[in-house]
C-alpha cells in the first residue's frame, strides 16, 4: 500500500524551499554537470548546470527549442547526453533507460500523453510499473493513491472515454505510484482548464510538502510565478540564469527566454462593420468518429471586423466544429442554410467551394493538413491559392506561385532554405507562419483558424497574433479556437465557448474573466441566454 | 445421416486447422503493429520444408519442427528488411510471398509424387467413447489438439498477461510505449517471428496431414484468407476460430455438392469458402467502435527509433 515517504505532514511549498536553502547540509536530490547533447542540426544541451533539492518546485522555462525537453529526456533515460555527470542524491548515477531513472525514484508526466486509447486506466498503469499483471491489487492501489492527492480516478473506465484532465491524472497517478523522489512534470497546464490548474497546484504543494522534487517545465510565466520557488531559464540549449520567479517579475523572464523585450500588440477599437460574414444557424451534427463528440444546436455570428474566439478543452467538439465550417464534413443540401458564408447558404458545399465563398481556413494539424509534408513550400502554397490566377488553362505558373509564397516567407519572417524547401523541413513554428501567412494573404472575407500559435515561441506567437488583429482590422471575419484562454483575451472582441457539443453565449473579454471562461468550458454556462441569429442584425451580444 | 455429418464436421476441423495457425500468427504480428503481407509464402516455405524433413527423416514430428523453423526464417528475413532496415512492410511482405512461392517450387521438385505415412488420431481414453462428440472432439490428430491449445494460450497470452499488454500497447503507440520504457524493435521482432512460425506450422498441416502430399502452389491462397481473416475478425482470437471454421465447413459442403453433380461448374463452387468467409465476417464486424478499440492503431506504419 502507499505510504507517504516523508513522516512531516504537508508543509507550505514556501516554507519547504526556505528550509532547503537556509540549510547548507542539505544534499540536493538531483544535480546535473556540464550536460551536452547535440543533435545532427542543433546542439539541444550545451553545458546546462541544474539543482533541485528535496520539496523544491523548480520551474525550467524557455522558448520552443530552448532545449528544456530533451534536458528532461536526458533526466528521465529516454536520450542519452552525450557529454556531463547527472548526481542523484549525491552520487554520480547512470540513467540508461527509463527503467533506470523510475528504480532511482523518477517519475515523468508528459506533455503528450503516453497513454493507450484503448486499454483501461488499470492497464494504462499497469504498463509503466515493473513486474507483473495483477489487476484487482493494483485497481485497489490506484484507488486509495488518487483519494489520498484528490485526483479521483476510475480504474475500470477506457481510457479513450476520459477528458483531457482526466488523462493527466492518470499519468500523474501511474507516476505517484512509483513514490517518486523526483517528479518532472512537462507543460502540464497547456490542456487543463484554469479550475482544473488551480487542483493540479495543490497537489503538486502537496508532494512538495512531503519532500518530493518537482521539475516544472512551462512557457506560461504567470503559472511559474504562483507555483515555483526556483525558476532555470533557457536560451538555445544554455542556462540564461537562475532565479526566484517571484522577485523576477513575468517580463524579466520572459526577456531572459527571448533575449529582447516582448514586443506590445496594437489592438484599437473593434471596427465592427455589422455585415455577418460567418453564419452558424443551429448546426447540429452526428460525429463520424465514434469517440467524437456531436454538435448540438449551434448558433453564432462572426461579423466583418471582428475577432471571435471560441475557447473549450479539445475534445469538446472543436474538431468536429471546424470540420463543418471549413467543408471537410458537408450537410445534406437540405440543411444548407445552417453554415452561411457571406450570407450564402454554404453548409452543403466542401472545402474548395468554400473556399470560392471567401473563406480560408488553418487547420490545427499542420502535417497532413495543413501542408503536405514531403511537398515544397512553393507547392504547398498553389494547392489553397490556384484560383487566384495562378492556374491558366490548366497550366500553373509557376513564377506567380513563387512570387506568392516568398511574399508568404518574407511578410511572416518564415526562416526556410528558401520557397522550393521541403515543408517537413521546417520547424512547427516556421510551418505555422508559413500557413497562416498563406491563408492570410489571400485576402480572405473570413479566416477560421485552429490554434493559431501551438507550438510556436514568443516571438513568432506574438507575430501571428498581430497578423490576425491587422486582418481584423481590413475587416475580415476572423474566427479562433484556441485552447489558451490568455490569447483568446487578448486578442479577441468577442470570446464563446464550446462544451460537450454545445456553444455558449458570447462574452466580450472586458465583462467577463477567466473564473467566468473557466467555469463555463467546464459546460455550466446559462442555457437561455444563447445567441440569437436572427435577420434584423441587431442581437450581437446577449 | 449422423455418420454424415460427423464426417462433414470432422473435414471442416481438418480444412479449418491451416487457417487457425496462420491467421493467430499473424493476429500476434498485427498486434505489435507490423503488418506481413508474406503468410503465403511463409506456408509455402513451411509446408515444403516440413515435408521434405518428414519425407527424409520418416518422422512427422521433425517435419513440424522444421516447418516452423523454415516458416519463423522467413519472418525473421522480412523483420530484418522492416524492422532494422525500415523498408516499406507492404512492398516487404509481398516480396516475400513471390519468393516463398518461387522457393517452395525448387526446394519441393523432387517431392512431388513422395507420399507419407498418416498420424494417428490421439483417442483419449473413455472420452472417444462417447457417441459422436467422443469422435469429434475426443479422438482427433495431435495437430488439431495443438491449435485448439495455442487459440487458448493465445487469448490468455492477449487479455490475462503483461506480456499481452506490452504485446497491444506496442502496436497501439510504439512511440508511448518507448517512453515507458519497452522495447519496441525487439517486441516486434518476436511477434512478426512468432508469426512465421505459426504460418510454418499451418503450413507443415496441409502438407503432412492435411493432403498429404507436395503440390506446387498447394495453399491455393489460404494465405491471403488468413490476412482478411485477421481484419474481419477486428484482431480478436475467438472470431479467427469461426472464420477458420467456417471457411473449412464451406470448402467441404461445396465438395460435397460437387459429389452429388449438381449442374454449376466447379470452378464457381470452389470459389464459394472464399466469398461466405468474407461475407460473413464483413457483416459481423460493421460496428466501427469494436473496429477502433480492437484494431492496432499503428498497423504498417515502421517506427523509428529516437536517435
Amino acid at each position: 500500500m502507499f505510504r507517504r515517504r516523508f513522516s512531516a505532514g504537508p508543509r507550505l511549498p514556501t516554507q519547504a524551499i526556505k528550509l532547503t536553502q537556509s540549510d547548507s547540509s542539505t544534499i540536493p536530490r538531483l544535480e546535473l554537470r556540464d550536460i551536452r547533447k547535440v543533435y545532427p542540426a542543433v546542439v539541444a544541451n550545451d553545458g546546462v548546470n541544474l539543482t533541485a533539492y528535496p520539496g523544491d518546485i523548480h520551474a525550467i522555462v524557455g522558448e520552443n527549442g530552448a532545449g528544456k525537453s530533451t534536458l528532461m529526456k536526458i533526466v528521465y533515460g529516454v536520450t542519452k547526453p552525450d557529454a556531463g555527470e547527472i548526481r542523484w542524491e549525491g552520487e554520480r548515477v547512470r540513467i540508461n533507460r527509463p527503467a533506470d531513472a523510475r528504480k532511482i525514484g523518477i517519475g515523468m508526466v508528459f506533455q503528450h500523453f503516453s497513454l493507450f486509447e484503448t486499454l483501461t486506466v488499470a492497464q494504462n498503469i499497469a504498463l509503466g510499473m515493473e513486474g507483473p499483471y495483477r489487476p484487482d491489487e493494483l485497481s485497489e492501489r490506484i484507488e486509495s493513491v488518487s483519494e489520498h492527492y484528490g485526483l479521483p480516478l476510475d480504474p475500470r473506465r477506457l481510457v479513450h472515454s476520459l477528458s483531457v484532465g482526466e488523462r493527466q491524472r492518470v499519468e500523474i497517478v501511474r507516476c505517484l505510484l512509483q513514490e517518486p523522489k523526483l517528479l518532472i512534470m512537462d507543460e502540464p497546464t497547456s490542456v487543463l482548464t484554469p479550475q482544473a490548474v488551480t487542483k493540479l497546484f495543490d497537489t503538486l504543494r502537496r508532494l512538495a510538502g512531503e519532500g518530493c522534487s518537482i521539475l516544472y517545465i512551462s512557457h506560461k510565466l504567470e503559472e511559474i510565478q504562483e507555483l515555483c520557488g526556483v525558476a532555470t531559464v533557457m536560451r538555445r540549449g544554455k542556462v540564461t540564469g537562475v532565479v526566484d520567479p517571484k522577485k523576477e517579475g513575468a517580463a524579466g523572464l520572459a526577456r531572459m527566454m527571448i533575449g529582447r523585450e516582448l514586443p506590445a500588440y496594437e489592438h484599437g477599437e473593434p471596427v465592427s462593420v455589422r455585415e455577418e460574414r460567418l453564419v452558424l444557424d443551429r448546426l447540429s451534427m452526428t460525429s463520424d468518429d465514434p469517440f467524437g463528440t456531436d454538435l448540438k444546436d449551434i448558433s453564432f455570428t462572426v461579423y466583418g471586423g471582428e475577432i471571435v474566439g471560441i475557447a473549450g478543452i479539445s475534445g469538446n467538439g472543436q474538431q468536429e466544429l471546424l470540420k463543418a465550417i471549413s467543408g471537410e464534413a458537408p450537410l445534406p443540401a437540405s440543411r444548407a442554410s445552417a453554415v452561411r458564408i457571406d450570407g450564402k447558404p454554404a453548409a452543403h458545399f466542401d472545402a474548395d467551394t468554400r473556399r470560392d465563398l471567401g473563406l480560408t481556413f488553418v487547420p490545427e494539424e499542420r502535417l497532413g493538413r495543413g501542408v503536405v509534408p514531403p511537398m515544397s513550400l512553393d507547392e504547398n502554397a498553389l494547392l489553397t491559392t490556384y484560383r487566384k490566377g495562378m492556374v491558366r488553362y490548366g497550366l500553373i505558373d509557376r513564377l506567380r506561385v513563387r512570387e506568392f509564397a516568398e511574399q508568404c516567407v518574407q511578410d511572416f519572417d518564415v526562416r526556410c532554405a528558401g520557397t522550393h524547401a521541403a515543408a517537413k523541413s521546417l520547424s512547427g513554428g516556421n510551418l505555422q507562419k508559413f500557413i497562416v501567412g498563406r491563408e492570410m494573404n489571400q485576402k480572405p472575407e473570413v479566416l477560421v483558424v485552429s490554434q493559431p500559435t501551438w507550438g510556436v515561441d514568443v516571438g513568432a506567437a506574438s507575430a501571428i497574433r498581430q497578423a490576425l488583429i491587422d486582418l481584423r482590422n481590413e475587416r475580415a471575419a476572423v474566427l479562433v479556437v484556441s485552447e489558451e484562454l490568455d490569447e483568446l483575451f487578448e486578442i479577441c472582441d468577442r470570446i464563446v465557448v464550446i462544451a460537450q457539443g454545445r456553444i455558449s453565449p458570447a462574452r466580450k473579454p472586458s465583462e467577463t474573466d477567466m473564473e467566468e471562461i473557466g467555469l463555463w468550458m467546464s459546460g455550466m454556462f446559462p442555457e437561455s441566454e444563447t445567441v440569437k441569429v436572427s435577420t434584423s442584425g441587431t442581437s450581437h451580444v446577449a | 445421416m449422423t455418420e454424415t455429418i460427423v464426417g462433414i464436421l470432422l473435414a471442416t476441423l481438418g480444412a479449418g486447422t491451416p487457417l487457425v495457425f496462420a491467421t493467430l500468427g499473424e493476429l500476434i504480428t498485427e498486434k505489435s503493429g507490423v503488418l506481413n503481407l508474406g503468410v503465403e509464402g511463409m506456408m509455402l516455405i513451411g509446408a515444403v520444408c516440413g515435408f521434405a524433413a518428414a519425407a527424409e527423416s520418416g518422422s512427422l514430428w521433425f517435419g513440424v519442427v522444421i516447418s516452423m523453423f523454415a516458416g519463423g526464417g522467413m519472418a525473421l528475413l522480412f523483420g530484418i528488411l522492416t524492422l532494422t532496415f525500415q523498408a516499406n512492410q507492404v512492398a516487404a511482405g509481398l516480396a516475400l510471398t513471390i519468393f516463398g512461392i518461387g522457393t517452395s517450387a525448387y526446394i519441393g521438385l523432387d517431392y512431388t509424387s513422395v507420399t507419407l505415412p498418416n498420424i494417428d488420431p490421439i483417442q483419449l481414453p473413455f472420452l472417444s467413447d462417447i457417441p459422436v462428440i467422443g469422435r469429434l472432439l475426443f479422438s482427433l490428430d495431435p495437430l488439431i489438439y495443438l491449435s485448439f491449445a495455442m487459440f487458448g494460450a493465445i487469448s490468455w497470452f492477449l487479455y490475462r498477461t503483461k506480456g499481452g499488454l506490452v504485446l497491444r500497447a506496442v502496436g497501439e503507440s510504439p512511440e508511448s510505449a518507448v517512453s515507458l520504457g519497452h522495447h519496441v524493435i525487439a517486441i516486434r521482432y518476436l511477434a512478426v517471428w512468432f508469426g512465421g512460425a505459426m504460418a510454418g506450422l499451418g503450413g507443415a498441416y496441409l502438407a503432412l496431414v492435411y493432403t498429404p502430399l507436395w503440390v506446387e502452389e498447394m495453399t491455393a491462397g489460404r494465405g491471403w484468407i488468413a490476412l482478411a481473416l485477421v481484419v474481419f475478425s477486428t484482431w480478436r482470437p475467438s472470431r479467427v476460430m469461426v472464420g477458420a471454421y467456417l471457411f473449412g465447413g464451406v470448402t467441404i459442403v461445396q465438395f460435397h455438392i460437387q459429389g452429388f453433380g449438381v449442374d454449376i461448374p466447379s470452378q464457381l463452387l470452389s470459389t464459394l469458402p472464399y466469398l461466405a468467409t468474407i461475407l460473413v465476417l464483413v457483416l459481423i464486424s460493421r460496428d466501427i467502435h469494436t473496429i477502433r478499440l480492437n484494431a492496432p492503431a499503428s498497423l504498417g506504419k515502421p517506427y523509428h527509433p529516437d536517435l
